[in-house]
C-alpha cells in the first residue's frame, strides 16, 4: 500500500494551512497577552485573513485543480468564494471591535473560533468528496455553536446556542444519512465520480431519491429555508449581535457552495427531483419570511426573517437552471450566477443591517427594538441614510444592489417557465417592502427618544460607509460582479 | 453638447442635490440659494431640448447610447420624441417653482428636503426619457423614495398612513409591470429597447396580459377609478411642494407609460380593451367629478379634480385619433401648470392659516386682493374657460370624442359643467362672501416670493390657452407616427 503514496500536491491548499498555522499561533499568543494587550488577536486575525487572501489570489488558476487524492478541489469557484469569505469575516470583527471591548467578549476564544469557522467554511468550498464536505460543515458548525454561547452569562444566548445545537446536529445527521444512501446507490464519494456514476444510469434510483431527500433537507437547514427555518429568528435575536452579524454573512456563501457542489456537480442527473423540491421550499420560505417578518418588533428577528426570505430567493434562482428536460448549459450558467449573485448581495446588505445595529448599541445598551431606530435621522442624517440605502436595497428597490439580484433571479425563473412563482414573488416582496418601509419611516418620520450621539470608532464609521456606498455602487454598475459571477461559474461548472 | 443633453437634465438635479445634502440643515440661507440655482441649471439645460427639437421628425431624437449591463444586455439608452420631450420642460420649470414654494415656510431639515425635490426632479426626467426598459424601470421605481420621504417627514398629521399607502399602492403596480418586462425581455431575445419591444409580434392572448400588467401599474400612477384612493391621502398630507409635484408630473407618468408601452406594445389589446378604457376615465370624468363637489377639504376637492381630469387624458388616448392623443397630451401640460398652480394658492392660503377647509375662510378677497385674482385665473383655467391653457385640451378631446361616438362626447362634456361646478364653488365660498373668521380679517396678501411664482404659472397658463400651437407642434408627428403604428396592429 505505501508503494502507492504519492505526496500531493499542497500547493493550492496554502491558505488553509496558512490559516490553521496561524490560528495555532493566536492561541499560544493569547497565553501570554494581558488583557490590556488583546488588540494583538485583533491585529493578527486581520492579517492571517489578508495573508490568507493573497494565498488565495497566489493559487488562482483557471484549471480546476484537484488534489489530496482529489478530496480537494481548488477552482475558480472556490477561490472567488473564498475571497468573499475572507471579506466578510474581516468585516465582521473590524464591526464588531467595540461591541466585544464593551461587553467584555473580547476574548482570545472569540478570534480563534471565527478563524476556525472560516477554516471550515473553506474545507466546505473547496470540497471534492462527501468526506471533505462534511468535515468543513461540522467544523464550522462546531466553532458557530460555541460563539453563540460566548457570552456565558447570558441565558439567552445560552438557550439560542443550545436550539441551534441540537437542530444543527440533527440537521447534519440527515445530512450524512443522505451521503450514505448517495455512497450506497453510487459506491463512490468523490463528487465527480458520483455523477459519472449516475451519467452511466448505474445507479439505484430508489436508494438515491431516497438519499437525495435527506440531502435537500440538510442543504435547506444550513441556508435556513422553510420548512427547516425554525432555528433562524431564534439564533439571530439570542446571539451577540456580532455572532449574528457572522452567522448572516459568510456562512451563506459556504452553505451555497456546499448546495452547488452537492446538487449541481453530484446530482446534477437527478436535476428534475430536486428542482422541484428546491422550488418548493423557495416559494414557501418567501412566503413565509416576508409574513413573519411583518410582526417583529425586534429587529435582529425581522432581518432573519427576513434573511429567511432571501434564502428562498436564491434558491429560486439555483431551482430555475434546467427547464423540463432540456439542459442548455448557458441558461443553466446563468440561473446558477443569478443565484451567487443573490448571496453575495445578500452578504453586503446583511454585514451592513447589522452593522447599523451594532452601531447603535452602546454599553449595557442593545439596541435591538426596532424603535431603537426612532429619530436616527435627527441623530446621524449620515447613517440614517446608509440605513436607507440597506433597507431599500433588501426591498429590491433601484437603484441598490438588491433591485439588480432579484432581477436576475426574476429573470432566471421566467426563462424557466415559473412564470407564476415569479409573480407570487414579487407580491410577496411586496409585503415584505412594507417592514422595511417601516424601519425607514422610524428613522425619518418619528421623534427621537434617545439623543445621545453615537458612539463608534473611526475604523467602523468608515467600513460602514464604505458598505452603505458599495450597496449603492454596486446597483447603480452591477456589470462588474455579475459578469464575474458568470465567468467564475463558466470555468467551474 | 447636444449630445448629452438628456444626460444633464438628468444628471444635474441630482448631483446637484449632493451638495445641498452636505450642508445640513443650519445653513439656511446656503441652501436656499444653491438649491435655486441647481433647479434654475437643470431647467436651462432643459431649454436646448425644445430649441434644437425638429418637430418633422417623428422617431426619437438626442439619442445616447452607452452599454450599461452588458451581461443582461442592458444600455443606457435615452432619446425623446414630441411626446416626452415637453414632459422634462415642463419637470424642470416646476422644479423652480417648489423649490421657491418652500422657500420660507419648511424649517425642519430644509437641506434634506431640497434635496429630495431635486433628485425626484432628475428622476422624472430619466423616467420621461428612458428607451431602455429596465433603466425605465428603475427610475420609475426609484422616483418613489424621495415621494415617500417628502410625504412622510414634511407632511401633515396622517402622513405615515399616506405614505405608506402612496409607497405600497404604486409599487404593487410597478412589480407586475416588472414581471411584464422580464417577459418581453426574453421573448424579445434579450433586448431591453423599447423600440425594439414596439416592433415585437406578440399574439393576442400575451398582448391582453401584458396589456393588464402595464394597465395596473400606469393607472395607479395616474390614477384612474377604482385604484385612485391613494390620492386624495397623500395630497392631503403631502406639504404643498409635494401636492404640485404630484399632479403636475407624477401623475403623467401613468398616462405617459400608456403611449410608450401600452398602445404601442400591445396594439391590438389596446383597441380590444378600449371600451374598458373609456368606462374607466368617463367613470373618472363624471363619478370623480361629483365627488370633488362634495369636498369640504381644498386640496381634496382639488386632487378629486385632478383624478377627473386625467379621465380626459386617459379617454383621448384610446379613442384613437389624432385630435384625441394630442389634446390629451396638451391637456397633461396644461394640467401640470393649473394644478401646480391650484396647489400654490392653497398653499399660500394654508401658511397663513393653516387650515384646508373650506368652511373656515370666506371673505379673503378683502384682504388679498392680488391674491384673488390669480386664485380666479386658475379657477378659471381649471374649469376649462376658453383662453386659457384648460380649455384646449379639453375641448380637442371633446372634438375627439365626438367623432370616435357622440355619446361618448356628450359625457365626457358633461366635464365642463361639473368641473365649472366645484371649482367655481369652492372660490366662491373662500373668497367672495362676508368675513365670518376673524383670523381672515389679518391676513397679509402675497410677498413678492409668491407673487413671482404665481405670475410665472399664469403666464404658461394664459401663454397655453392663446396660442397652443407650440406645444401641438413638436406633439403631431410623433402623435401620428403612433396611432399609425397602432392601427396596424401586430396580428
Amino acid at each position: 500500500m505505501l508503494n502507492n503514496f504519492v505526496v500531493p500536491d499542497f500547493y493550492p491548499l496554502a491558505p488553509e494551512i496558512l490559516l490553521l498555522s496561524m490560528s495555532f499561533v493566536i492561541l499560544l499568543a493569547d497565553l501570554v497577552l494581558g488583557k490590556t494587550q488583546r488588540w494583538v488577536a485583533f491585529a493578527l486575525s486581520i492579517i492571517t485573513l489578508l495573508g490568507c487572501a493573497a494565498a488565495t489570489v497566489m493559487t488562482v488558476n483557471a484549471q480546476t485543480v484537484l488534489t489530496m487524492s482529489n478530496l480537494f478541489v481548488d477552482d475558480l469557484l472556490s477561490d472567488f468564494l473564498k475571497l468573499m469569505t475572507y471579506l466578510s469575516v474581516i468585516m465582521v470583527l473590524v464591526y464588531g471591535r467595540q461591541y466585544l471591548i464593551v461587553r467584555g467578549l473580547d476574548k482570545g476564544e472569540f478570534y480563534l473560533l471565527v478563524l476556525f469557522a472560516t477554516l471550515g467554511m473553506m474545507v466546505m468550498i473547496s470540497a471534492a468528496s462527501l468526506l471533505t464536505l462534511y468535515l468543513g460543515l461540522e467544523l464550522m458548525s462546531l466553532s458557530l455553536y460555541a460563539l453563540v454561547a460566548i457570552d456565558r452569562d447570558s441565558k439567552r444566548a445560552t438557550e439560542a446556542a443550545m436550539k441551534y445545537f441540537v437542530l444543527g446536529a440533527l440537521a447534519s445527521g440527515l445530512l450524512l444519512y443522505g451521503m450514505s444512501m448517495l455512497y450506497g446507490a453510487t459506491g463512490n464519494l468523490n463528487i465527480a465520480d458520483i455523477s459519472q456514476v449516475l451519467y452511466q444510469g448505474q445507479a439505484d434510483k430508489t436508494v438515491l431519491v431516497f438519499g437525495l431527500v435527506f440531502i435537500v433537507a440538510g442543504i435547506a437547514f444550513k441556508l435556513g429555508v422553510v420548512p427547516f427555518h425554525m432555528w433562524i429568528p431564534d439564533v439571530y435575536h439570542g446571539a451577540p449581535t456580532v455572532v449574528t452579524m457572522l452567522i448572516g454573512s459568510a456562512p451563506k456563501l459556504a452553505a451555497f457552495a456546499m448546495t452547488l457542489r452537492l446538487l449541481v456537480y453530484a446530482l446534477f442527473a437527478v436535476v428534475a427531483e430536486w428542482q422541484q423540491m428546491l422550488l418548493i421550499t423557495a416559494v414557501l420560505s418567501i412566503a413565509l419570511g416576508n409574513l413573519a417578518a411583518i410582526a417583529q418588533k425586534n429587529i435582529k428577528r425581522m432581518l432573519a426573517y427576513s434573511a429567511i426570505s432571501h434564502m428562498g430567493f436564491m434558491l429560486l434562482g439555483l431551482t430555475s437552471g434546467v427547464i423540463g428536460k432540456e439542459v442548455d448549459p448557458f441558461t443553466a450558467i446563468n440561473a446558477y450566477s443569478s443565484a451567487l449573485y443573490y448571496t453575495l448581495a445578500y452578504v453586503l446588505m446583511s454585514l451592513g443591517s447589522f452593522g447599523m445595529v451594532l452601531l447603535l448599541s452602546r454599553t449595557g445598551h442593545e439596541a435591538e427594538e426596532l424603535d431603537d431606530f426612532k429619530g436616527l435621522n435627527q441623530r446621524s442624517p449620515w447613517f440614517a441614510g446608509m440605513m436607507l440605502v440597506f433597507m431599500l436595497s433588501m426591498a429590491g428597490i433601484p437603484f441598490f444592489i438588491g433591485f439588480f439580484a432579484k432581477f436576475a433571479v426574476l429573470t432566471a425563473a421566467v426563462k424557466a417557465g415559473y412564470l407564476y412563482v415569479a409573480i407570487g414573488a414579487v407580491m410577496f416582496s411586496l409585503i415584505g417592502a412594507f417592514y422595511y418601509l417601516r424601519v425607514i419611516k422610524l428613522m425619518y418620520f418619528d421623534e427621537a427618544e434617545d439623543k445621545l450621539p453615537l458612539v463608534a470608532r473611526t475604523s467602523f464609521r468608515i467600513l460602514l460607509s464604505l458598505n452603505g456606498i458599495a450597496v449603492a455602487a454596486f446597483g447603480l454598475f452591477p456589470d462588474a460582479v455579475m459578469s464575474l459571477c458568470t465567468a467564475v461559474l463558466l470555468h467551474s461548472l | 453638447m447636444n449630445a448629452y443633453l438628456l444626460s444633464l437634465a438628468i444628471w444635474v438635479p441630482i448631483l446637484g442635490a449632493i451638495p445641498v445634502l452636505l450642508l445640513g440643515s443650519e445653513r439656511r440661507f446656503l441652501v436656499r440659494w444653491l438649491s435655486l440655482a441647481v433647479a434654475i441649471a437643470g431647467f436651462l439645460v432643459a431649454i436646448p431640448l425644445y430649441m434644437g427639437f425638429d418637430p418633422a421628425v417623428a422617431g426619437m431624437q438626442f439619442v445616447e447610447q452607452a452599454p450599461w449591463v452588458p451581461r443582461f444586455n442592458l444600455q443606457y439608452l435615452l432619446g425623446v420624441d414630441g411626446i416626452s420631450m415637453p414632459f422634462i420642460l415642463l419637470n424642470s420649470f416646476i422644479t423652480i417653482m417648489v423649490v421657491l414654494a418652500g422657500w420660507d415656510v419648511i424649517t425642519n431639515k430644509q437641506g434634506q428636503y431640497m434635496a429630495a425635490f431635486l433628485i425626484m426632479s432628475g428622476l422624472m426626467n430619466g423616467i420621461f426619457s428612458a428607451l431602455d426598459g429596465v433603466l425605465f424601470y428603475v427610475f420609475f421605481e426609484a422616483s418613489l423614495i424621495p415621494m415617500y420621504l417628502i410625504i412622510g417627514v414634511w407632511g401633515g398629521p396622517n402622513r405615515v398612513y399616506a405614505a405608506i399607502k402612496f409607497f405600497l399602492y404604486t409599487l404593487l403596480g410597478s412589480l407586475l409591470m416588472l414581471v411584464a418586462l422580464i417577459w418581453l425581455f426574453l421573448v424579445s431575445g434579450g433586448s431591453a429597447n423599447i423600440l425594439d419591444w414596439h416592433q415585437l409580434k406578440i399574439g393576442m392572448a400575451p398582448q391582453i396580459l401584458i396589456f393588464i400588467a402595464f394597465l395596473v401599474s400606469f393607472a395607479v400612477k395616474v390614477p384612474m377609478w377604482p385604484v385612485h384612493t391613494w390620492l386624495p391621502d397623500a395630497h392631503v398630507e403631502a406639504p404643498t411642494g409635494g401636492s404640485v409635484v404630484l399632479a403636475a408630473i407624477a401623475l403623467k407618468l401613468g398616462a405617459y407609460g400608456f403611449l410608450r408601452f401600452s398602445l404601442p406594445i400591445a396594439p391590438d389589446a389596446s383597441d380590444y380593451l378600449a371600451p374598458l378604457m373609456i368606462a374607466l376615465s368617463l367613470t373618472a370624468i363624471i363619478y370623480i367629478g361629483f365627488v370633488a363637489l362634495v369636498q369640504a377639504d381644498m386640496k381634496k376637492l382639488v386632487a378629486y379634480s385632478s383624478i377627473s381630469h386625467m379621465g380626459f387624458v386617459t379617454l383621448g388616448f384610446f379613442i384613437f385619433n389624432p385630435l384625441g392623443v394630442e389634446g390629451a397630451l396638451v391637456q397633461m401640460i396644461s394640467h401640470g401648470f393649473i394644478s401646480a398652480a391650484m396647489f400654490l394658492c392653497i398653499g399660500v392660503m394654508y401658511d397663513r392659516m393653516h387650515s384646508r377647509e373650506i368652511a373656515d375662510y370666506g371673505g379673503v378677497v378683502n384682504t388679498m386682493p392680488k391674491f384673488a385674482a390669480f386664485f380666479m385665473l386658475f379657477s378659471m383655467a381649471n374649469a376649462g374657460l376658453p383662453a386659457t391653457s384648460g380649455f384646449v385640451g379639453e375641448f380637442m378631446v371633446i372634438l375627439g370624442a365626438v367623432k370616435f361616438n357622440f355619446f361618448i362626447g356628450m359625457a365626457a362634456a358633461v366635464t365642463l359643467i361639473l368641473g365649472a361646478a366645484y371649482t367655481l364653488w369652492m372660490y366662491k365660498r373662500v373668497i367672495f362672501g362676508e368675513i365670518t373668521n376673524p383670523q381672515v380679517a389679518k391676513l397679509a396678501d402675497i410677498g413678492y416670493r409668491e407673487f413671482l411664482i404665481l405670475a410665472l404659472l399664469a403666464i404658461c397658463v394664459l401663454a397655453m390657452g392663446l396660442y397652443p400651437y407650440p406645444f401641438t407642434e413638436v406633439m403631431h408627428a410623433s402623435v401620428e407616427n403612433l396611432l399609425k403604428h397602432v392601427a396596424v396592429g401586430k396580428l
